[in-house]
Parts: C-alpha cells; sequence; structure tokens
C-alpha cells in the first residue's frame, strides 16, 4: 500500500535526477579543468529552454529545432568562455568566480529583457510528453526516457574522455594546469571543448526538465543550477560518475521531501501535514554542509594535498 | 573616515570628516526644501542600506579574505527580527491573520529591535560559522550560500507561523516615514526619513571603520594577505575568522532591519542568491578592499539601477524617429554590461584599495591601509 504512495515520487525523483546529472556534468567538467564554480551554467541552462520557446515559436519544423537549440546553446557556452574566462586566466580564482556570476546576472537580465519577465509556455514535444502509465502512476514519457538517455550521454562521455586524443589532454589538464601547457597542449582548445560538452549536455537536461515544469522564467535556471552543482560536490567534484550518482541521489531525496507529508500520513506517523515540502530545497544544501564537512571530496572524488 | 597612529589629526583626515559632515548637512537641507516624492530620496534610502551591507560584506570578503555568499541569509534574519518586534500589538491580529495574532504580543522601540535584528544574525552566524569557517575559498561560498537558502525556507516553514508568519508577508511596522515628525494634523514639519538611515548606517560603517584599524583589523588583513604567516605570527585563526564573520553579520542583520524599514514589507522570498550576488557586485564596483569603494559603489549602483537608467526602459523618440531597443528591461541589460565591464577590464574597481583620506595624500595612495 505505502509503496503505491512512495512510487509515484520516486519516479519524478529519478527523472529530475537525470536532468540534474546532465547539468551537473558541466559543473564539474569546468571545475576538474579551471577550478572555477561556474554559476552561470545553471543560466546557460534556462538560457537553452527560452531558445526553444522562440524556436518552436518561429515555426520552424521540430526536426529542426531542437538539434539548432543544441547546437546554439553550445555555441553561447564557448563564447562566454572566451569572453568571460579567458581574459582573467591569470587573474586570482576569485575573481574568475565573479565574473562568472557577473555572466549570470547578465544572462537573466538580458532574457527578462527579451520575454519581458513573463512566463513562457514551453512547447509540447511529441512523443516524449505523452502519458503513460507505469505500475499504476501515471506520469509523461520524458520521466521514463531521462535515466536511460542519461547513461547513454555519461557513456559516450567517458569513452570520450578516456578513448579520445581530446579527452586525453582534459585529463592532462584537471591533473596539471601548468605542466600540460609546457607539454605543447592547447589549453585554450580544450576548455573551450569542455564548455561547448557542458552547455550541450545541458540544453539536453533543459528539453527533457522544462517538458516536465512547462514554464521558463529568467530565474528558472538558478535552482536547478545550485542543486546540480550540490550534486557534483557531492559525488566528487571532477569526477563524472560521481557527478551522475549524486545528482540521482539528490534528485530522488528531493522529491521523497517533497511527498512527505503525504507519505508520514499515509503510514500513519503523523496526524496532519507539516509542510515539511517546504525544506525540499534547504534539504539539498543540507547535505551538501554534511558533506562537506564529513568528507569533502566527495564520494569518488580524489584527495587533494594542500602546498604552501 | 580613518585615524592615524600619531595624535594630532592629519589634514587629510579632518577634510575627509568636513566632506562627509558637508553631506549629511545637505542630505538634511535637500529633505526639507525638495518634495518627499522626489526619486532622490528613494536613491539615498536604499543606497545607505546596500551601503552598510555591502561593507559588512567587504570586512569579509575584501578585508579578511573569507569569501561569503550568505549576505542575504543574515540580512532575511535582520529584516525578521526587526520586524517580528515592532509591528504594534494592535496590528498583529490583522498582519498574522492565519495564526491567532501570533505568539509575540509585545513591541520593542525600534532601535532596540535594530540591535536585537545585528545580535541574532550573530548568534546564527557564530553557529553556522562553527562548521563552514573550516572549509577554504569557493566550498566556503558555497557552504555560506547553501546556508543562506535553508534560513530561507526555515523562516517559510507554516509550522513556525505564529513567530515569522509563515510564507506571508510581514507589514505595518515602523518604517523610515515613521520618523518624520509631524503635527497635529499630520503635516510633515521636519522631515528625517533620509537623515535617520543615513546617521545609522554612517554609525555602522564608522564602527566597521574603527575596528579595521585596531589590533583585530589588522589581524584580519594578515589573515587575508596570507593565512600560514599570519598563523605563524601568533595569530589565532578559527578565532579572528569566527569573529570577522559574527561582525559581519551583526551589521548584515542591522543592514537588513533597515531593508526592512525601506520596503515597508517582508518577505522571506525576496531574499534570495540573487540579492547578495548584487550586493558582492556592488563591493567588486567599488574596490574590494575599499570601504570608500563599497559605499560609493551602492549610491552608484542604486542610483543607476533605480533612477539614472530609467530613461531606457521607456521608448524615446529623436524627432520622429524612434530609438531602437529602448523598452522595458534594457536598462538592466545595459546595466550589466556595464558590470561585466568593470569586472573584466577595471578589477581594481572604482577605489582599488584607496580611502577617502588618502585621495588627499598626493604621492602617498594606499598608505592609509598599509
Amino acid at each position: 500500500m505505502l509503496w503505491n504512495t512512495v512510487f509515484p515520487y520516486l519516479l519524478s525523483g529519478i527523472s529530475v535526477g537525470g536532468q540534474y546529472a546532465l547539468i551537473a556534468i558541466g559543473y564539474t567538467m569546468v571545475y576538474g579543468i579551471l577550478r572555477l564554480i561556474n554559476f552561470a551554467h545553471g543560466d546557460v541552462f534556462m538560457v537553452a529552454g527560452i531558445l526553444m520557446v522562440y524556436a518552436v515559436a518561429s515555426g520552424m519544423p521540430l526536426w529542426i529545432t531542437v538539434p539548432l537549440v543544441l547546437i546554439v546553446t553550445s555555441l553561447i557556452g564557448f563564447l562566454i568562455e572566451r569572453a568571460a574566462y579567458k581574459p582573467l586566466r591569470s587573474a586570482p580564482r576569485m575573481s574568475v568566480m565573479i565574473s562568472a556570476i557577473g555572466v549570470s546576472y547578465t544572462l537573466q537580465n538580458l532574457v527578462l529583457y527579451i520575454t519581458g519577465g513573463l512566463n513562457k509556455t514551453y512547447p509540447t514535444i511529441p512523443w516524449i510528453s505523452d502519458t503513460v502509465e507505469i505500475m499504476g502512476a501515471k506520469t509523461k514519457l520524458v520521466t521514463v526516457v531521462t535515466p536511460f538517455l542519461t547513461v547513454i550521454l555519461v557513456v559516450l562521455l567517458v569513452l570520450l574522455i578516456n578513448r579520445t586524443k581530446v579527452g586525453m589532454a582534459m585529463r592532462a589538464v584537471s591533473k596539471d594546469f601548468e605542466t600540460s601547457q609546457l607539454m605543447g597542449i592547447r589549453i585554450n582548445s580544450v576548455i573551450s571543448v569542455t564548455f561547448v560538452i557542458g552547455s550541450f549536455l545541458a540544453a539536453v537536461g533543459s528539453v527533457l526538465y522544462f517538458t516536465n515544469y512547462p514554464t521558463v522564467i529568467q530565474t528558472s535556471g538558478a535552482m536547478p543550477g545550485l542543486k546540480a552543482f550540490v550534486a557534483a560536490v557531492f559525488g566528487g567534484i571532477g569526477s563524472i560518475p560521481g557527478a551522475v550518482i549524486g545528482a540521482f541521489i539528490i534528485g530522488i531525496m528531493e522529491n521523497i521531501i517533497k511527498g512527505l507529508d503525504v507519505i508520514l500520513f499515509k503510514a500513519g506517523i503523523i496526524s496532519k501535514p507539516l509542510g515539511l515540502a517546504t525544506f525540499s530545497d534547504a534539504f539539498t544544501f543540507a547535505l551538501l554542509i554534511i558533506i562537506l564537512l564529513v568528507k569533502p571530496t566527495g564520494l569518488f572524488g580524489e584527495k587533494a594535498t594542500d602546498k604552501v | 573616515m580613518t585615524k592615524k597612529t600619531t595624535r594630532r589629526p592629519s589634514r587629510a583626515a579632518i577634510l575627509s570628516f568636513i566632506i562627509i559632515l558637508a553631506i549629511y548637512v545637505l542630505v538634511f537641507v535637500a529633505e526639507q526644501v525638495l518634495p518627499a516624492t522626489s526619486m532622490l530620496f528613494t536613491v539615498l534610502k536604499k543606497g545607505a542600506t546596500y551601503a552598510l551591507v555591502a561593507v559588512s560584506m567587504n570586512l569579509l570578503n575584501g578585508f579578511t579574505g573569507i569569501f561569503s555568499l550568505g549576505q542575504a541569509g543574515f540580512m532575511l534574519i535582520g529584516a525578521y527580527v526587526y520586524a517580528m518586534f515592532t509591528i504594534p500589538v494592535a496590528d498583529r491580529a490583522s498582519v498574522y491573520q492565519y495564526f491567532n495574532g501570533g505568539i509575540i504580543q509585545f513591541t520593542l522601540p525600534w532601535f532596540l529591535a535594530m540591535i536585537l535584528a545585528g545580535l541574532v544574525a550573530a548568534l546564527f552566524a557564530w553557529l553556522i560559522g562553527l562548521p563552514v569557517l573550516r572549509l577554504k575559498s569557493d566550498y566556503l561560498a558555497i557552504a555560506t550560500l547553501g546556508f543562506a537558502e535553508i534560513i530561507r525556507a526555515v523562516f517559510q516553514w507554516k509550522e513556525l507561523g505564529p513567530v515569522t508568519n509563515g510564507s506571508n508577508m510581514l507589514r505595518l511596522f515602523p518604517n523610515f516615514n515613521s520618523f518624520n515628525i509631524t503635527d497635529a494634523d499630520g503635516h510633515v514639519v521636519v522631515y528625517l526619513s533620509t537623515i535617520v538611515p543615513f546617521l545609522i548606517a554612517g554609525i555602522c560603517i564608522g564602527l566597521i571603520v574603527l575596528l579595521l584599524h585596531s589590533g583585530y583589523g589588522r589581524a584580519f588583513r594578515a589573515i587575508h594577505d596570507d593565512e600560514i604567516a599570519a598563523e605563524a605570527m601568533g595569530i589565532n585563526l578559527a578565532h579572528h575568522k569566527r569573529m570577522a564573520f559574527c561582525i559581519s553579520s551583526f551589521f548584515a542583520g542591522v543592514g537588513g532591519a533597515m531593508l526592512a524599514m525601506y520596503q515597508t514589507t517582508v518577505q522571506a522570498k525576496s531574499f534570495t542568491t540573487a540579492m547578495t550576488y548584487e550586493i558582492l557586485l556592488i563591493v567588486v564596483i567599488g574596490g574590494v578592499g575599499s570601504i570608500t569603494g563599497s559605499v560609493c559603489g551602492s549610491f552608484l549602483f542604486v542610483a543607476c539601477s533605480e533612477w539614472w537608467l530609467r530613461f531606457l526602459d521607456n521608448e524615446q523618440f529623436i524627432g520622429s524617429f524612434q530609438v531602437p531597443l529602448l523598452r522595458n528591461g534594457f536598462r538592466l541589460v545595459v546595466f550589466s554590461i556595464i558590470i561585466m565591464i568593470v569586472v573584466l577590464f577595471f578589477r581594481r574597481g572604482l577605489f582599488g584599495t584607496t580611502e577617502l583620506p588618502d585621495l588627499f595624500r598626493h604621492g602617498r595612495k594606499e598608505s592609509a591601509l598599509k
């Protein structure tokens, strides 16, 4: 009986987890290479959503709009890196972080200007918006598709990183920035590739995410972005499998907490709702603080030594 | 603003003092002369509020080198504590309408409530600091940001409704306009609604400046320059970091109370990370490590975003030619581009690490801080 109450929350948790995972990869890769929390990444994710709204509104067929949005978002990621992070390559890390916050502010204001600050309805994408019934729980097909697509993309990415020359360069740069430069690796192009991949995955994530949450506004990217970052830290920053597992755990826990009132009520533990759903966002951050204190390197992170 | 080590105040210090005094007199006179609805006063009130919060953030991020992004959380605590304790008892039934008038059934005078706001924020900072201050650089940033979000969620929890009013608005507490002196008919005799926030912010910033020039301040700066060297010199890192964090949060709490007065209403959902980012950008524009910079930065920031760039939001015509692009929201786009230019190309900000008195010392810039 209780399973029937928990299952829908679990299901949407897995789905959201997959979407967070796609965003988290962008964070973890950039942090691995530049040691930068790319605060603008969540906003790139939101911009992908807005692009989709306008692309569909312009009347193009879907088989053009989806690839177009993915490509344009990757391009935006590339341009942001070139314009806002590259000039600060030798600056202190905090300056780059402030620049990232500035980019986030700029993207949000730009979208505010374009949309007029109104909620934009996300277009319905056929097939993945269809309703299906799994074990008595009604949901959109996207919920089922997300985890599989996420796993496929992650496997491809891991192959890219482990088997190709670019991937090898990425690993080298994340191990030691300066030495790899001396070894003749063109750091700037490696960093650009990282941003392109990260933005591409964020765009895929946005297509899946906004199919479930049907409106986009300039602030839509902030929360998923922060949560994906927490997922990256939780899994061990710099580790891709870690980010994915962290994202799934956070997605599931968050949705369970959203339904905790109902679940506890059905289980007979509480007699009136406590409004615990308020804490679904706060929980993520509590988890972050606990993991930072107990195991700062995360689940799969490498141990870093401090040098004087 | 700054005290020199010698007993006799220097020419630069006297000049700075005169300038600050002149600004206060100007503000007071302007308020009596100009219409109260003038945009200038909105900017001045909000600017004074943000100046205090920006300076408190600069104390932490610029002077001590602790990169904290929890400012909005401490402001929220300050705003709520102030509002909760100053709503008149008679109005509580209507404000806490879903919670039977709430459980706090007394009111404190505004200045006591304001100090209490700071103290509660500092207490929270002490508790949060226990785990968080062990972290370094960007991990500390993200952890403090996380705490701010947790605080926001806790204050909206409906089980705490009798105290915090849940996710509903707190209102009807004394605001800046309550400082105006009125006659029996309700006509304003003396306008004080702008000079009072100026005085509050001025006193608080003055205290921070005094602190920075004390032994503690020098210890903070030593930590900022090199933690390991500072520790080797016998500075207790944990103690000093905790102190900087609590003091900064105290003033952020007072700033939050001022923001509550400025806004006349308080709602937890408005204290988002975006607010922290705004304050951080103010600190960067003014110059990380300059009190004068943070103060000027916040007035500039508020004036640009609320007033001077307003014309960009409306359609403009030159003759019969309509200027393209101008419509609602364009102001913010221009504004963010200016900020990006400052962040990328003028990393020292307006003032770098110079303070007001340094401007009068020819060829000896930055000497006061070294």
